[in-house]
Parts: structure tokens; C-alpha cells; sequence
């Protein structure tokens, strides 16, 4: 005879309570601002999937998931390939790994915020060390507060300062995790360095490395905070990302319904793009 | 195919090797001919790899050469040399077809699809992996990889020599007998010269036609499975081969005989010039046999294991552990017994090395 009782429940109950607490109830709060409208004092009309509509029509918000998907693009196609370069060349063994390692990991160990200030002044045209040799060492003028093209330039190469390490390092845990007698056979079978790369460092990198597109996929297509410090999302609306457009609606102008929407919507597309990612990766693993 | 000859070979893993200590070979003089089967036997750390690695170019030795042919390739690297070896865990390009992977030396060397297709049918029909030729590596058991490693050794039919280094590591036990087999079916067709490195007894005798014994970075003896069992060079090779191996007792050597607890002990011939004192007797527990008819040398049983097919006798003898296989009965623990050993089988070893000649029994 088998007992049935429910008492299993005790045990995931305080996980979802956890859930409910961080994440399901506020995610509830937001996707009840989302079909309502308000004026303030606690009165709200109950307004349909208007807002959804609206934000899916509206010309700012295309242009806004242009930006982000432009942003994410770029700097995904710059970060990934250049950490693995980074990490195929680092040492494997010898006193210069610890070195290598700690110094990949500093720039991760900042503050998001204090990235976006030090950026900020590194790029003054007139002070900043890097906006001076640019104008008057180099003679090239280049004034990020100014120049859209300069903003964009400053905010991937910030980005990619700030994350490249990330994917170092899980492509370089990934590499010395490969057997040496694998480059023995291959030395032996006598495979060509880009075939040893291409049939033996990549696939053993794979899992590594979808972890780290999806972990920067993630991070990047919800940045905000360093664009935010370094920009304030200008000159114009030029960097104006995502998030930044987001909390304008929201914060700003004080438009919760519209944000709402929104925001589900960018979690929606965040969502999606990770599985699809995720599925694709993974599809051809236990397949024969 | 080629004779591959190893000439005052030294290898040490540090950059300023002192001592003998620091070597990990100590001067290797060695002939393997043109399409032997032969076996690199030792324990773990004996060098066994390490001169696998010297052969296949992985490795660059410290001092000496290596002769394939009278060529000298001690400085070509592993692809040069046309050689092909099998590690102990099963190498196997993950993204590929079986076919491929089988295939990739080939294509690596520029052979024509034509030739390859060929090679790559006649290697997994041999293997018996026709039917997974098209399954990706990925997706295979471990001893099917292992198999298609080997196949990728064999692939190339103008290999000088494939080396497998202790390949059956991680196959399940009923399947290492199936592939122990098949290797050696495959020497037989494909007749390239085969070195197999193994710590594993069993699969060293079954597998080779000539064992290589190593210890310590040197070769102990180089032999017949039957020569390396009846006549170990060293008592290092008697107790490494045999289950259990060699007896080995300490013994005096004065007035021109051999003397163990007072008795004097029948030899299997005159001994080598043996100066006096201190040596020990080695003798198999195969030719040692058990009575209680009071000739030959008093002992206490001390346990009796039944393995099977025979009974092993562990008995002690002035302080000196004995062993001694018997086929049908066999004493008690705590039996007193006499021992005898077979006259014809029983061997002198001075300082390590064998010093007793066959011939004329000297009592």
C-alpha cells in the first residue's frame, strides 16, 4: 500500500514563498499597472491591453529596441571571439597564471556606476586622459557628449572593457579542462592548429561559452546603469537603450501604465531570445 | 614499417638532472622489429609511458636516438614520424561522424576521398562499427570510442608503428577481453609492428609475442611470456608476473651449495661465479608442492584460499612466506608440512639478478 499524504508541500513551500516574495507579487503589481489607467489618489480605470498596443505601435519604442538590439549585437560579436582569443593565449600552467586571472577579474569587480563615472571622465575632450590625447595629441575630434558615433564608440568599448574578462574566463575554464592527450592525438593525427581549434577547443568550449553569450546576452540587453552614469542616454535620444527609456517613461514622466506594458514586454523579449538561444544550443546534445 | 631501434636513451623530466635518481630513463638500448607484437609491461611510474612518448615524438629524449630504419628522427615531431598511438582514455572528436573521425587522418595527410572511403570501410569492418559509422563520436559507449581510437590508429596503412598506451583502462571487464582479442586479430592483419603499454599481467602475456619488462626506468628483461614466467632475469620480473608471483627466500650461499633455514636446497644448475654469503632462492609457487610425509622443508600453513580452478597455500618457513599452488586437496591452516620444490625450477638471484645457469642439478 502506498501512503498519500501532501505533506511533500512543507518542503517546497519556502521556496515559493521565496519566489512569490521576489518575484511573482511585484511581477503581479506590474502587470496590474499594465491594464489600468490612473491620476493618482488610488483610482484606476481599468484600460484593457491599450497600453500594450500603444507601447508596440509607438515609433520610440522601435527605435529604443533598435538601439538594444544593435548594442547587444555588437558587443556579443566583439566580446565573444576576443575572449576566446584572450583565453587561447593565456598561459595554461606557470606562475603566470594566478596573475593573468586576477588581473582579468578587476575590471569585473567594479561597481557598475563607478565604471560609468570613470568612463565619463576618461573621455572628457579636455581633461580626461583619453578625450585629451584623442583631440589634442591625435588631433581627432572626438566629444561623446556631442557625437552620437563618439557615444556609441564609448559605450562598446566601455562595455567590452568592463565583460570581455567574463567570457575569458569561463573560455579559459573550458580550455584547461581538456585533457592533454586530445593535442597529443591531434598532434599525432596531424590536425592543422585552426583544425586542433575548430574539432577539439571548440566543441570542449561549448558549454562554457553558451553560458557566457547567454550570461552577456542577458546583462547587456538589460543594461543600464553604466550607459546611464556615461550618457544619460544622449546627445539626443542616441543611446538612449532600453532600460533608459524605460525608466524616463516610468520615472519621468510618470506614465505607469505605459511602463507596465512595457516592461512585460521586455521581459518577454529577454525571455524568449535566452530560450531560443538556449534551445538551439542545446538541441543536437542527446540527439544521435 | 620500419625497425625502430632506441640507442643509449635517457630521459629526465628536469631541466639539470643530476643523479641517476632524477632520471625517469635510464639508458634504454632497444630493437623493436618490423611487425612484432610486443608489450611494454611495469608498474605505474616505471617509465613505460615516458618512453612511449620518446618514441612517438611527444617527448624529446634528454640524451640518445632513435632510430626508425637507421633513420634518425629524434627531432621530428609526432607527425613527421608516421606513427600512431591510442591513449588510455578514449580520444574521439566530438563533432564528428564516426566516419570522419575515422577519416581525419587520412584527410589531414591529403588523401583522396576515394582512398579514404576505402580505408575507413575496411578499418570498421575489422572494428565491427560499419553500423555506426554515420552516429556522431558523441553519442558512443565508452568502449566504442575506445574502438574508434584505435581505429584512427590503424587507418593509415604505412604507419611505422601504433602504440597504445594501457587502452583497456576504462572498458568494463567483459568487454576488455572481447577488445584484448580483437587487437591482437588486428596485429595479425595488419601485420604493422604493435607496442602495447600495460601495467596488467594478463594483458601484456595474452597480447604480445615479446614483453618488455621495465622498473625503475630500466629493462629489467625482454622475453617470451614463457621465458619471462620460467626464467625471470630478476626477481623483480618473478614477482611482478605470476599470481601470486615468484617466491623469493633468503639464503646463504658457502661450501659451493645453497642453504635456506639450515637445509640445503637443490638448484636448477651451477651457479655464475656466486661468491659467498648472503642471495636469494626463487622458485614459483607452481613447483612448489605440499606433503606432510616429513622430507623436505618444515612449515606451518598459515591460510588457504580457494580461487577456482587450484587452492593457494600461504605457509611460513623460518620466518619466510611461501607460496604454493595445488590442484585438488590442500592442507588446513595451521597444518605442519613439509615442503619440496621442482629441482629443475628453482633459480638463484644474486643482489636481484638471476645467477643460477640451467644444466646438471647441483644438490
Amino acid at each position: 500500500m502506498k501512503t498519500q499524504n501532501q505533506r511533500a508541500w512543507l518542503f517546497v513551500t519556502p521556496v515559493l514563498l521565496l519566489v512569490a516574495f521576489n518575484a511573482l507579487i511585484p511581477m503581479m503589481t506590474v502587470v496590474n499597472y499594465s491594464v489600468q489607467e490612473t491620476f493618482g489618489n488610488n483610482l484606476f480605470f481599468w484600460q484593457g491591453l491599450d497600453w500594450f498596443e500603444q507601447v508596440l505601435r509607438s515609433e520610440r519604442f522601435h527605435n529604443a529596441l533598435g538601439r538594444q538590439f544593435l548594442f547587444t549585437f555588437l558587443i556579443l560579436i566583439i566580446e565573444v571571439p576576443l575572449g576566446i582569443a584572450i583565453a587561447l593565449a593565456m598561459p595554461k600552467q606557470g606562475p603566470w597564471v594566478p596573475f593573468c586571472l586576477v588581473t582579468m577579474a578587476l575590471p569585473m569587480l567594479i561597481p557598475w556606476n563607478v565604471v560609468g563615472a570613470m568612463w565619463n571622465i576618461f573621455t572628457l575632450p579636455d581633461i580626461g586622459l583619453l578625450g585629451y590625447f584623442m583631440n589634442h595629441t591625435l588631433g581627432i575630434s572626438y566629444d561623446m557628449t556631442q557625437n552620437p558615433f563618439a557615444a556609441w564608440v564609448t559605450i562598446i568599448v566601455m562595455d567590452v572593457w568592463h565583460w570581455t574578462s567574463l567570457v575569458v574566463l569561463l573560455a579559459y575554464a573550458g580550455l584547461v579542462s581538456i585533457p592533454n592527450a586530445y593535442y597529443q592525438a591531434a598532434e599525432i593525427d596531424g590536425a592543422s592548429n585552426w583544425a586542433v581549434f575548430r574539432f577539439i577547443q571548440l566543441p570542449k568550449m561549448k558549454t562554457v561559452l553558451t553560458i557566457a553569450i547567454l550570461l552577456r546576452f542577458m546583462d547587456s540587453f538589460n543594461i543600464y546603469t553604466e550607459p546611464f552614469v556615461l550618457t544619460g542616454g544622449g546627445p539626443g535620444n542616441s543611446t538612449t537603450l532600453l532600460s533608459i527609456d524605460l525608466v524616463k517613461i516610468a520615472l519621468g514622466q510618470f506614465d505607469l501604465g505605459p511602463a507596465a506594458a512595457m516592461s512585460l514586454i521586455y521581459f518577454a523579449i529577454t525571455l524568449l531570445a535566452s530560450w531560443l538561444f538556449y534551445t538551439l544550443m542545446t538541441k543536437n546534445d542527446n540527439k544521435s | 614499417m620500419a625497425q625502430i631501434k632506441l640507442s643509449n636513451l635517457r630521459h629526465s623530466y628536469l631541466s639539470k638532472p643530476e643523479s641517476d635518481e632524477d632520471y625517469a630513463l635510464k639508458k634504454i638500448d632497444l630493437t623493436w622489429e618490423d611487425g612484432g607484437a610486443y608489450a611494454l609491461l611495469g608498474p605505474s611510474g616505471c617509465g613505460k609511458s615516458t618512453l612511449l612518448n620518446i618514441i612517438s615524438g611527444l617527448l624529446v629524449p634528454s640524451d640518445g636516438k632513435i632510430l626508425f630504419d637507421d633513420q634518425d628522427v629524434t627531432a621530428l615531431p609526432p607527425a613527421k614520424r608516421n606513427i600512431a598511438q591510442v591513449f588510455q582514455f578514449p580520444v574521439i572528436y566530438d563533432t564528428m561522424t564516426v566516419y570522419d573521425n575515422l577519416a581525419f587522418p587520412l584527410r589531414n595527410r591529403g588523401r583522396d576521398e576515394e582512398t579514404v572511403k576505402e580505408r575507413v570501410t575496411a578499418i570498421a569492418e575489422m572494428l565491427e562499427v560499419t553500423d555506426m559509422l554515420t552516429t556522431r563520436a558523441s553519442n558512443l559507449s565508452p568502449d566504442n570510442k575506445q574502438k574508434i581510437s584505435m581505429g584512427r590508429g590503424l587507418v593509415r596503412q604505412d604507419v611505422n608503428v601504433v602504440m597504445f598506451d594501457e587502452p583497456l583502462t576504462v572498458i568494463d571487464p567483459h568487454l576488455k577481453w572481447k577488445l584484448r582479442s580483437k587487437l591482437k586479430e588486428l596485429h595479425q592483419r595488419v601485420k604493422a609492428t604493435m607496442i602495447y603499454v600495460t601495467h596488467d599481467q594478463t594483458e601484456a602475456l595474452t597480447f604480445a609475442d615479446q614483453v618488455v619488462v621495465m622498473q625503475d626506468g630500466e629493462i629489467v628483461q625482454i622475453g617470451t611470456p614463457v621465458e619471462l614466467f620460467e626464467r625471470p632475469a630478476h626477481t623483480f620480473v618473478g614477482h611482478f608476473i605470476g599470481s601470486p608471483g615468484m617466491n623469493v627466500l633468503p639464503c646463504d650461499v658457502k661450501d659451493g651449495g645453497v642453504f635456506f633455514a639450515g637445509e640445503r636446497i637443490g638448484l636448477e644448475g651451477p651457479l655464475e661465479d656466486v661468491t659467498n654469503g648472503a642471495a636469494e632462492i626463487g622458485i614459483r609457487p607452481e613447483f612448489v608442492s605440499v606433503s606432510g610425509n616429513g622430507t623436505g622443508l618444515a612449515a606451518q600453513v598459515r591460510k588457504v584460499a580457494d580461487i577456482g580452478r587450484h587452492k593457494v597455500v600461504e605457509a611460513i618457513a623460518n620466518n619466510s612466506r611461501i607460496h604454493a599452488i595445488l590442484e585438488g586437496d590442500a592442507p588446513n591452516a595451521g597444518d605442519q608440512v613439509n615442503l619440496e620444490f621442482k629441482q629443475s625450477q628453482t633459480r638463484l638471484y644474486k643482489d636481484g639478478w638471476l645467477a643460477s645457469t640451467p644444466g646438471e642439478g647441483v644438490q
